[in-house]
């Protein structure tokens, strides 16, 4: 095998092999004068620049602007970490979207974690009884912001099949961004309501839980004294 | 901000005066002899739902057991009473949400007795099918889920895939996956459609093949074995005098099985096996629940082949609907359809108790009657909750990993626990 | 299922026999093939371990039933089962609002072993309609909540619930926030 060593030169006194090509050189390649004077384009010698629409659609084809916050929300509608909690029935239709057929892992969603502390979303899949209710409001609590729920299944969303002494709906306790019908909702039917979640993160960056159902006032600790 | 500056709100004072009672455990004798008290509280990954079980442990070793229940109550059982005999069916379905179709069966057939109402044989055989279909879908999810708290991730999901086969069956015979009302009083609801007995061929061919796949992965894995093999072993005397019944106490050796030992809906007519475990530790429960899903793909089979014609409910025009197609033409039908949708059959007065075998024990439902067309009482004995007390006197004197193990292999449902 | 003279055998066996007496057994009841034995409250354990003796040794299902408005108001029925000859009876017990009262069947004691099964189902009982059982090792309610007040199985106690919204009511409803 030939070697074939070509001096290329560092732009120094000491040219040696010739004048030297700025566009062998990477760094000169990337220069954005070169670039936005549409070199690659038109030629290095060329003198003629792109201004005004050319100059637009060129920097729109390359080039993403956006705000702080929408980068933000899309980042965190993407990669909800739902809480494992199961309470009934539904909990087996909220494991077969996450079985192999309705593949909740396609969306990015399939990181359940079991420790509140480590979860945004929590899914109350199935009927929520007055025992439980407070065990639930306080793993809500333990929960990070920005977090999200979702009722899922008839039962917790109003009372379901079940209107008696023993169930809670659970707006009664605590808020809900979305609630998906159905006893018990296909995967399908979950998939459709995270999606939604998923969308109503995107348009609204306001991560605050308090500031978008107007529940200021209702911390643990009141701050000042 | 430090708590002196902060105003701590009313709640927070009153979360703090809150103290727990004392379980009831002997005093420590020395400081390596310290009993300590574990809240595995109602929400912990394991996902057998909502249990919340005060552990005293020793070390690693646990000395008892307190399960607390309760947290998923539903009163079932009150809203039945408020309710015709025909909307209690999806009432009570939802109990043990596993094995709805086994619910369903063992209201029908309470009422069924209670009302003298003959079931057709074509529709006896229909739900044999779907209850052994139902038993497949629940070992299914078991293994599935004991499988991920022993550490076996992957068999969920093939657990999970096959389930879906199972579903799509569902969806096919009657429009629904889970909680399908499918059972009526006297029958099924609608006889199956045409592709249903291919698709079940096909499932029938299939499944088998997977549950020799799902053995060999679990009966190869050094860690499962060891964690099973051995651990937690109950007497069958023992688990009898706590009312233990179902695949626990087939694998202590007991054969006690009321598919066989008091047939219903037709059970008689086909031939399957009871698979029997020897020691009755956590391996053998393993093992029978696994060999019985061999034993009800079984049964499916005889039934489909057997499946004779007829009627899919019973033609007693006074508990099932007359087809539509009669409403246009007879007066009586009409009457009939009005009275039964309006008011709901009455069922003459008496008490009923009416067991069938479901895939944790035995599953029966009492049902007791006025004469009106809305039951008075309706209970239903849950294996789940019976076979809970269980769990304490396997897992005494047993290490954490194996109480865990202990109760993914007991198989509790607390929809059914609770109720 | 004993058919009718077996039924009738048993209780007058369970007449005879002096830990039960002849006035513990108030009546059978053959039904759809089943047999029914209603004792006295106070005769249950005596009953259940001569049952025992029997071959029913299989404590099936503890549970309650409210007759209301029959008096005595609150029944209990245990479901017996014999293994060996495929057999079932059940015993049936009444007891009034007044005085709830029943001798739990779940410790051993001097007339007998118990029957460790009924543990948490008479803890139901006692949750669902109130009837105290004397001996019990751990009566606390199991379902509801430990303070809770009332004892919802009964008759008289409201289903409860909340209402159901629909477009003229739904301001009254907490969900709606957007």
């Amino acid at each position: 095998m030939e070697i074939k060593r070509e001096r290329i030169g560092t732009g120094t006194a000491d040219t040696g092999g010739g004048p030297v090509d700025p566009r062998k050189l990477r760094v000169n390649t990337l220069d954005s004068h070169e670039l936005l004077r549409g070199a690659e384009l038109l030629g290095p010698s060329q003198p003629a620049t792109m201004d005004g629409e050319e100059l637009e659609r060129y920097v729109h084809e390359r080039v993403l602007t956006t705000t702080l916050e929408k980068a933000v929300a899309w980042g965190r509608s993407n990669s909800f970490f739902p809480l494992a909690f199961g309470l009934a029935c539904c909990a087996m239709e909220q494991f077969q979207a996450a079985g192999p057929r309705l593949d909740i892992a396609r969306f990015g969603y399939e990181a359940f974690r079991a420790s509140p502390r480590q979860a945004d979303l929590i899914i109350l899949a199935g009927r929520v009884s007055i025992k439980m209710a407070p065990i639930i409001r306080r793993l809500y609590d333990q929960m990070l912001e920005p977090k999200w729920a979702i009722s899922m299944g008839a039962c917790c969303s109003s009372m379901g099949v079940f209107n008696n002494y023993a169930l809670v709906p659970s707006d009664k306790f605590m808020p809900i961004d979305v609630h998906v019908p159905g006893c018990p909702p296909r995967p399908e039917g979950l998939m459709h309501g995270i999606l939604k979640l998923r969308a109503m993160v995107q348009d609204d960056p306001d991560a605050g839980w308090r500031e978008r159902y107007g529940a200021r006032g209702t911390e643990e600790i009141v701050p000042g004294a | 901000m430090s708590p002196t500056e902060q105003q701590i709100s009313e709640y927070r004072r009153q979360e703090q005066s809150i103290t727990l009672s004392a379980v009831g455990d002997p005093p420590p004798e020395g400081p390596h002899e310290e009993l300590f008290t574990l809240n595995f509280g109602p929400h912990h990954p394991a996902t057998h739902g909502v249990l919340r079980l005060l552990v005293t442990l020793q070390g690693e070793v646990v000395r008892s057991i307190k399960p607390v229940v309760g947290y998923v109550h539903t009163g079932i059982e009150k809203t039945a009473e408020d309710k015709a005999y025909w909307k209690v069916i999806p009432v009570v379905e939802r109990m043990d949400y596993l094995s709805y179709y086994f619910n369903a069966m063992a209201f029908c057939g309470a009422v069924e007795t209670l009302a003298e109402v003959e079931v057709p044989k074509r529709a006896q055989y229909l739900r044999v099918i779907h209850l052994e279909l139902n038993r497949i879908a629940s070992h299914l999810i078991w293994l599935g889920t004991s499988a991920l708290d022993l550490g076996a991730v992957s068999i969920f999901l093939y657990c999970l895939r096959e389930r879906e086969l199972i579903l799509d069956l569902f969806e096919m015979s009657s429009g629904q996956r889970m909680h399908t009302r499918y059972f009526q009083v006297g029958g099924v609801m609608e006889d199956i459609p045409v592709g249903f007995e291919r698709k079940l061929r096909d499932f029938i061919e299939i499944m088998p093949g997977r549950a020799d796949q799902y053995g060999a992965i679990l009966n190869s894995n050094e860690i499962v074995l060891q964690r099973l093999r051995g651990t937690c072993p109950l007497d069958a005397d023992t688990l009898l005098s706590l009312g233990v019944t179902g695949p626990l106490l087939r694998a202590a050796g007991n054969p006690w099985d009321l598919r066989k030992a008091a047939p219903y809906s037709s059970y008689d007519d086909f031939a399957f096996q009871i698979p029997v475990g020897t020691v009755g530790d956590n391996y053998d429960r393993f093992a029978v629940r696994l060999a019985e899903i061999y034993e009800s793909v079984k049964i499916i089979e005889q039934a489909l082949d057997g499946l004779p014609e007829g009627p899919h409910i019973t033609t007693d025009r006074k508990i099932a609907l007359p087809p539509r197609h009669e409403l246009a033409t007879s007066m009586e039908a009409l009457i009939h359809h009005f009275k039964l949708v309006t008011e709901g059959f009455r069922v003459p007065p008496g008490e009923v108790y009416y067991p069938i075998e479901s895939p944790r024990g035995e599953l029966a439902c009492f049902v007791r009657s006025d004469g009106s067309s809305k039951p008075a009482r309706v209970h239903m004995r849950d294996p789940s909750f019976v076979n809970l007390q269980a769990l304490s006197r396997m897992a005494e004197g047993s290490y954490i990993a194996d109480m865990i193990a202990t109760l993914a292999m007991l198989d509790p449902i607390l929809g059914g626990i609770d109720r | 299922m004993p058919d009718a003279t077996g039924l009738e055998l048993l209780a007058k066996e369970l007449r005879d026999e002096n830990t039960v007496g002849s006035e513990a057994i108030l009546g059978t009841l053959h039904f759809r093939a089943r047999a029914t034995l209603e004792v006295r409250p106070e005769a249950n354990r005596a009953v259940l371990a001569y049952l025992r003796g029997r071959g029913y040794a299989s404590l099936m299902s503890v549970h309650g039933v409210d007759y209301y408005p029959h008096e005595p108001r609150l029944g209990v029925h245990y479901e017996l089962l014999d293994m060996s000859a495929v057999d079932r009876v059940t015993v049936t017990t009444r007891v009034s609002t007044d005085a709830p009262a029943l001798d739990s069947v779940t410790p051993d004691g001097p007339d007998g072993p118990g029957w460790p099964t009924a543990n948490h189902q008479e803890r139901e009982v006692y949750d669902m309609f109130g009837v105290v059982f004397a001996g019990h090792p751990d009566l606390r309610r199991i379902l509801m909540p430990e303070d809770y007040e009332g004892h919802p199985q009964r008759r008289d106690f409201p289903v409860g619930g909340e209402p159901v919204i629909f477009t003229y009511n739904e301001h009254e409803s907490f969900g709606v926030t957007r």
